[in-house]
């Protein structure tokens, strides 16, 4: 696969690791156990448009959120995660 | 040395070189140009191997990459390559080939007896069978099948050979040089456009090379070799001959192997064959088509042959397959066969069209072909029987995405549909325009689009003139009769074995695959596949559309695990990282352990001892008596920096970290955020907003990448920034009660309790160099570890060596390392394993209550914290001269040795030398609260069961006071 | 009909034209006591242990394509039980017990070949988990032995132990381990339920279930509704698209996991062998071929293939550990679709919604499991209460801190 990196232009995948559903960014800060359970183990795990967390460790180490179908393996965004995380309003 | 059945003129051979070659012993003559198979054929060479199941004597069926029966073993020792096609083997001088899957000669292959037995061996039979007794399956009928089974041998030596890898970027990549892929290439050639043309063959052209015609006037192999020639000139074109594309990948990447050496005698140090990765913007399949067969009785007999391989041996490689030959065909094209023949002045007994009726009955002669019986009872004398039943257009690379082809009822074949992998485009025969005029055509007006659409401006986009030869086809799959007619030759699979597949419920067609292993062998079913479909089809009185086909997969054809590999094998397999004072190490005595990636120092062995724990036993002493010191670089080091760093270090840590003082080192314990223990090490501050961060060995990537995530995704806000320094640092331990004397002597710092105790860290200088020291402890003595940059590493080592002389000081290893931290009860890897939780490594108090730190919520779950779950504590053998192991299970003495029973584990254990005995670290149940009981350690897998006692996991000076003197 | 070989020799003296079909093709019936989800290796081991251990008959087996299609018909066939884990080791041994009688049980060879598993370790920590791990075993009532590098050359003499990167230490043996022929596996259980009455219904997928009041009722199909007491879902790689129909979300992610199969050679390779310095595993068939894989993707996935990057990876590790193979050719290498749980271990357990029971979570290693699977969910259809040996492979443990984590990974799919 290729991935286009927001900074640096298409890269092999093979340059990331890939961590899983870019659902891992909404960390439940403060939240209890049930909370936390359900951010860490449970998934949607679509089948078709899922939006992911790569991390480009042999590169310049940003960590990503591709859009990609599972199905097709088509990738049709890529964003820098930090900017994501901080339109989910992360930066408080 | 003759060649009877060599023509005497024509093709595409070089008649005044001589190629001597040598099959199962016997020495034949050749010429450059030629396949293996086409020289066998010219000597007369008709059998060539035995088939799968059956041992039926087998010809060349092909001239091409799907030949089915022609397998042999070529060259000889480490460099024999079982299961090589002889159709695709480029004949070279001092060639060496055997034949394969017969006991006894090949003439008289004692096997053959399942030829026999063959209603017996019918689809399926091993299903049904060889059960009872329950013990004979591995014993008899399992070895027996598996040396039946099988085709050629490997050699049980190394591959002496290398492979490379290689990585190819174009605009366009054409597969497949046949008149489609050539006129494309024309097409891009001049635009601009960065092009790749690959060709399996080492003949450009196709079926080009193997027909008789013509392009602009000229003839069609001699303008593809013009057309090839010129192309090479051309800077944006890239040719690739010999060179197979296996496999379509995702994003438009598709994999390539180019075979360097096959066709030399000698590989001469080259690598053998290149792996290529090709990223193509858009890529067009020129891929052609495969002939298929009919089914009729006995129809697999040396002679019978694919009408376009019997056109290719006589116009490419002026070999007659036969000296009197027959045609049949149930399409246009397979006429031409006979016309072609007769150019070369072959004699034609009989031409049987199928859409006239005409169809065999039986065939005759028992290593090769003699004769032919229509079903009208003629008896015709024919040594090769050429048979046409329609081409398969090769979709195989646009069906690797899973896209299915869809059945085109014109063409009786299946073409690739109209959903296609990204960027990828078809022309010519594979898309069922099987005329010469329809593929050039086609491979200019796809170029063309394709280009268009990449902002190329194609100016030469008129094909060149050819004829639209006809292609009109009836299908007619099989032949009625008693007799066995195939339809997998290589695996021996006949329209019987279809049909019975159906009757017996095996009717989806992955099923019949299954089932009648149809299509599963190293051909991957090009001749047979659709064959078999309709058969199945016409069983389930259902059409082949509605029947359905199987998946492609890739690789095209075979690639080598070897090629895949490339040079990632032996001690090349992974990079080898080596700490700063590797070198000085090894000529110090230091034998060496791998430790991931790193290779480290396990001890340092002296004249005198004798064996490793003396030289462990005297490392471990030395530390604790007077001074040692360690290289402990592979440690990661993470240097942290920004105004938020400290809260970002307390939000990873699960221990406080907000109040570290500049100049303090912490223990800090790491939790994966479901709350397991994850890593631990220390934490140096340097300044108000400058950290240094020390991780395992083995996590130091992982926790980096961590820390990452937690500062790009979770908390984007915090002023904060990370290098990884591990490579930047030369770190070494350097401990025990003499360390101080030692470090004193050079570095720039008051070392005295007060001015730098316990926990204390600063940046300062060590002969002249700058240095960071910590004044932390593995080994439970008064310990520190000094920091130098990577480069200075082994001249810290030896300036060590020299200025600790005269206090005793000695290097030590990972084993004497090992020792020191299970005397101190320091968890490491085999503890802190990401199974455990910090309450069963005692550590539950380091987890913070007061904060949101990674882990802490998720450790506060129900079953990580019960009392009566494990905990580590430490073991002593009752028996003080017995020796622990680790990995044994903890019983209670007298209890039954069962699961049930469990309680624990052994994780590690060391000979101390300052105990005098074996120690040990393990887990076990309610292990707290045990301190004092005896318990057995249970080890069958080295046949040991010891009572042991439970002890505190702190054997050495568990107040700690040494550490802080 | 039964199968011997007396019925081969009657049958190939007339023409091989009495063999029946193996199962028939029923048409959906209205309702069934119980409907199970899927008709690949669990689903089909399912029905057969319901209908021939515990009496249950009235039972149909909903498969979307054709019986075995799933992983049961894409894998590489290793059986074993060499866990480490109280969770697991005991579910795996009764597995491989189920797998020793399997073949006479259901009158179908699948070629159960116990020709041994070992598990290659290269350094003394991979040693003593290897020591911790066979001790477990036979804890549990299975074998193991534990080699040195000396034991581990006189097995495999072909190894790479000369340039080793990873030198070979020694290895943990299950002498009970070994292979099976993976689609005569889908194949046995199906005839042996159909024989018992159970509908195999191919070509029929679930689109729906009904759900009244919080129990399942019956399911919605491509080909009309079906009613049930009891729901299974043993859908495999496609679990969380299955039970999404019925509101849940799972810890689980959907992978791709690739397999390679290599030319037909003579014998070469005395069993199962297992790399431990890289991901790479191999035997060969009974056919000839090299039947290995390694690592999965690493990516969620549900299309059916995978990329170079790890096919190089696994043909590394090959080299690696045994250079004699570079000369044999991949000639088939395919995808299948993985339900990789977060902790690496499955699940046989009720769900939130009453009567729909669950099966999933298999990651790469539901193929050994196949018997136990089927024969313990059976169980919970039958009696209601968890098999003794699948206690703990219950949907709560993550919520409750009780992962089965063999690995120590974590709560990430693609590391287990």
């Amino acid at each position: 696969m290729i991935i286009n990196h927001p900074l640096l232009g298409p890269r092999d995948a093979s340059e990331f690791t890939y961590l899983g559903d870019a659902s891992l960014i909404d960390r439940p800060d403060g939240g209890d156990i049930d909370a936390f359970h359900a951010y860490l183990h449970l998934r949607d795990n679509p089948a078709g448009e899922h939006r992911e967390l790569w991390y480009h460790e042999y590169g310049d180490r940003s960590w990503l959120v591709v859009t990609r179908n599972t199905l097709t393996h088509e990738i049709t965004q890529v964003e820098l995660a930090r900017d994501v995380a901080r339109a989910k309003g992360r930066s408080r | 040395m003759t060649q009877p059945f060599r023509l005497g003129t024509g093709g595409l051979i070089d008649r005044d070189r001589p190629l001597i070659f040598r099959f199962n012993g016997r020495t034949f003559q050749g010429h450059p140009g030629d396949t293996l198979a086409s020289a066998l054929l010219a000597n007369d060479q008709r059998l060539v191997g035995r088939s799968f199941k059956y041992h039926r004597p087998r010809g060349i069926f092909s001239a091409g990459s799907e030949e089915p029966n022609a397998l042999v073993t070529l060259r000889r020792g480490a460099h024999a390559n079982p299961n090589t096609r002889a159709t695709m083997a480029e004949l070279f001088d001092g060639l060496e080939a055997t034949s394969q899957n017969h006991r006894g000669p090949l003439e008289w292959d004692l096997l053959s007896v399942n030829n026999i037995l063959s209603p017996f061996l019918s689809a399926g039979f091993y299903y049904k069978t060889f059960m009872w007794p329950r013990a004979f399956w591995e014993k008899l009928y399992e070895p027996a099948i598996r040396a039946a089974a099988g085709l050629g041998r490997l050699s049980g030596e190394p591959d002496p050979d290398s492979y490379d890898h290689g990585f190819l970027h174009c605009d366009l990549l054409i597969v497949g040089a046949g008149p489609a892929g050539l006129s494309a290439a024309l097409t891009a050639a001049g635009t601009g456009a960065k092009v790749i043309l690959a060709d399996e063959d080492f003949t450009p052209g196709g079926r080009l090379a193997a027909e008789t015609h013509e392009i602009d006037g000229q003839l069609g192999s001699q303008w593809a070799a013009a057309t090839w020639a010129a192309l090479a000139e051309n800077p944006n074109i890239r040719l690739l001959p010999r060179t197979t594309v296996f496999g379509t990948y995702d994003h438009g990447i598709m994999g390539a192997l180019e075979r360097n050496t096959d066709h030399l005698a000698e590989a001469h140090g080259k690598p053998r064959q290149t792996l290529w990765r090709l990223y193509a913007k858009r890529t067009l399949l020129c891929t052609g088509a495969t002939e298929r067969s009919i089914a009729f009785a006995d129809n697999d007999r040396p002679g019978i042959m694919l009408a376009g391989a019997v056109r290719a041996y006589a116009n490419r490689y002026a070999t007659a397959p036969g000296r009197r030959v027959t045609v049949l065909t149930n399409n246009d094209d397979g006429l031409r066969t006979a016309v072609d023949l007769k150019a070369h002045g072959i004699e034609i007994a009989v031409i049987l069209d199928t859409r006239e009726g005409k169809a065999i009955a039986a065939t005759h002669g028992r290593k090769a072909l003699s004769a032919i019986t229509l079903t009208d009872g003629t008896k015709i004398e024919t040594d090769c029987l050429a048979v046409s039943g329609g081409w398969n257009p090769n979709v195989h690379l646009s069906c690797h995405h899973r896209n299915l082809p869809v059945w085109n009822e014109t063409l009786a074949a299946f073409a690739p549909g109209p959903s296609l992998p990204p960027g990828m485009y078809c022309a010519g025969s594979v898309t069922g325009a099987f005329s010469t005029a329809r593929a050039l055509a086609e491979g200019a007006s796809k170029a063309t689009e394709i280009l268009i659409d990449l902002g190329y401006a194609p100016a030469n986009t008129t094909p060149p003139k050819a004829s639209d030869e006809p292609s009109d086809i009836t299908p007619l799959w099989h032949m009625p009769s008693r007799k066995r007619a195939w339809v997998d030759l290589q695996n021996d699979v006949t329209t019987k074995d279809v049909k019975l597949s159906h009757q017996e419920g095996y009717r989806s067609v992955e099923h019949l695959k299954r089932y009648t292993t149809l299509g599963m062998a190293t051909d991957q079913g090009r001749t047979s596949n659709v064959l078999g479909l309709a058969i199945l089809a016409e069983a389930a009185g259902k059409t082949i559309p509605e029947t359905g086909t199987t998946v492609f997969r890739p690789p095209y054809t075979p690639v080598p695990i070897g090629a895949f590999a490339g040079h990632a094998r032996g001690e090349q397999f992974r990079p080898t990282r080596l700490p700063p004072s590797h070198d000085w190490a090894a000529v110090n005595g230091a034998s060496f352990t791998t430790a991931g990636q790193w290779l480290r120092a396990e001890w340092y062995a002296r004249p005198g001892e004798n064996g490793w724990r003396d030289s462990v036993d005297r490392e471990v002493t030395t530390v604790r008596k007077k001074v040692g010191f360690c290289d402990v670089s592979t440690l990661g080091k993470i240097d942290i920096q920004g105004r938020d760093a400290t809260e970002f270090i307390n939000r990873v840590y699960a221990n406080p970290f907000a109040k570290l003082a500049v100049g303090k080192v912490r223990y800090g314990l790491m939790l994966r955020e479901d709350g397991f223990a994850y890593d631990d090490g220390t934490t140096a501050r340097f300044a108000e907003t400058h950290y240094v961060m020390t991780t395992t060995t083995a996590n130091a990537g992982l926790v980096f990448r961590n820390l990452e995530f937690y500062r790009q995704c979770l908390w984007p806000n915090l002023d904060v920034h990370l290098a990884s320094v591990t490579d930047a640092w030369a770190q070494f331990s350097v401990a025990g009660p003499n360390a101080r004397d030692l470090l004193s002597r050079l570095v720039d710092l008051d070392l005295s309790n007060d001015a730098f105790p316990f926990m204390a860290c600063a940046e300062t200088t060590c002969c002249g160099v700058p240095a960071r020291l910590f004044r932390i402890s593995f080994s439970g003595e008064l310990a520190y570890e000094i920091a130098v940059p990577a480069r200075y590493g082994a001249s810290l080592a030896e300036t060590l060596v020299t200025a600790g002389k005269d206090l005793g000081i000695a290097p030590y290893g990972t084993e004497a390392l090992s020792v020191l931290r299970i005397e101190k009860g320091h968890p490491v890897g085999n503890e802190l394993n990401g199974q455990t939780t910090a309450a069963q490594l005692g550590l539950a108090r380091m987890v913070s209550q007061e904060k949101d730190a990674i882990g802490t919520t998720l450790s506060q779950r129900e079953e990580m914290i019960r009392d009566d779950d494990f905990r580590l504590v430490g073991f002593r053998p009752v028996d003080r001269g017995t020796l622990l192991n680790a990995g044994a299970h903890f019983l209670n003495t007298g209890a039954p040795a069962d699961m049930a029973h469990d309680l624990g584990w052994m994780t590690s254990v060391a000979w101390s030398p300052t105990f005098g005995c074996s120690i040990g670290l393990g887990f076990l149940k309610n292990g707290t609260n045990r301190i004092g009981d005896t318990v057995r350690a249970y080890d069958p897998v080295r046949a040991k069961d010891t009572p042991v006692e439970v002890v505190s996991p702190h054997f050495y000076d568990p107040e700690g006071a040494r550490q802080r003197g | 009909m039964k199968y011997s070989a007396a019925q081969i020799l009657w049958q190939g003296l007339t023409g091989n034209k009495g063999w029946k079909p193996a199962w028939r093709d029923p048409a959906p019936k209205p309702s069934y006591r119980v409907v199970i989800i899927g008709g690949g290796g669990h689903g089909l081991s399912t029905a057969y242990y319901l209908s021939n251990e515990f009496g249950i008959t009235d039972v149909a087996v909903l498969e979307k394509g054709w019986l075995g299609s799933g992983n049961i018909g894409r894998n590489t066939t290793i059986i074993r039980s060499n866990y480490l884990l109280e969770g697991n080791q005991p579910f795996y041994e009764l597995s491989m017990k189920l797998w020793e009688g399997l073949e006479q049980s259901f009158n179908y060879n699948a070629m159960v070949s116990q020709r041994g598993v070992l598990n290659l370790c290269h350094s003394d920590g991979q040693r003593d988990a290897y020591a911790r791990r066979g001790n477990a075993m036979i804890l549990s009532g299975a074998d193991a032995e534990l080699l040195d590098a000396a034991g581990v050359r006189a097995l495999c003499p072909f190894l790479e132990f000369e340039n080793a990167r990873f030198p070979i230490k020694g290895g943990l043996l299950q002498r009970r381990g070994g292979t099976a022929r993976h689609d005569a596996v889908a194949w046995g259980y199906a005839r042996g339920a159909d024989r018992r009455g159970v509908d195999i219904i191919q070509n029929c997928e679930v689109t729906g279930f009904d759900i009244e009041n919080g129990t399942v009722k019956g399911v919605q199909t491509s080909r009309g509704a079906i009613k049930a007491d009891i729901v299974v879902c043993c859908a495999a790689g496609s679990s969380s698209r299955v039970l999404s129909l019925a509101g849940l979300r799972l810890p689980i992610e959907s992978h791709v996991l690739q397999a390679f199969v290599s030319e037909g050679l003579k014998p070469t390779i005395p069993g199962v062998i297992t790399f431990g310095a890289g991901h790479f595993y191999i035997s060969q068939s009974d056919k000839g071929g090299l039947v290995f894989g390694g690592d999965i993707d690493g990516y969620n996935s549900y299309a059916q293939r995978g990329n170079l990057p790890v096919v190089e990876d696994v043909c590394e590790g090959a080299m690696a550990v045994m250079p004699m193979i570079g000369r044999a050719r991949v000639l088939r290498n395919w995808g299948g679709v993985m339900d990789m749980s977060m902790d690496g271990s499955p699940f046989i357990d009720r769900t939130p919604v009453d009567n729909l029971i669950f099966n999933g979570g298999w990651c790469y290693g539901g193929f050994k499991a196949t018997p136990a699977s089927g024969f313990c969910t059976a169980h919970l259809v039958a009696t209601g209460n968890p098999h003794p040996t699948a206690t703990a492979y219950r949907l709560d443990r993550f919520r409750r801190g009780a992962p089965i984590d063999e690995k120590g990974a974590g709560a990430q799919p693609n590391l287990h």
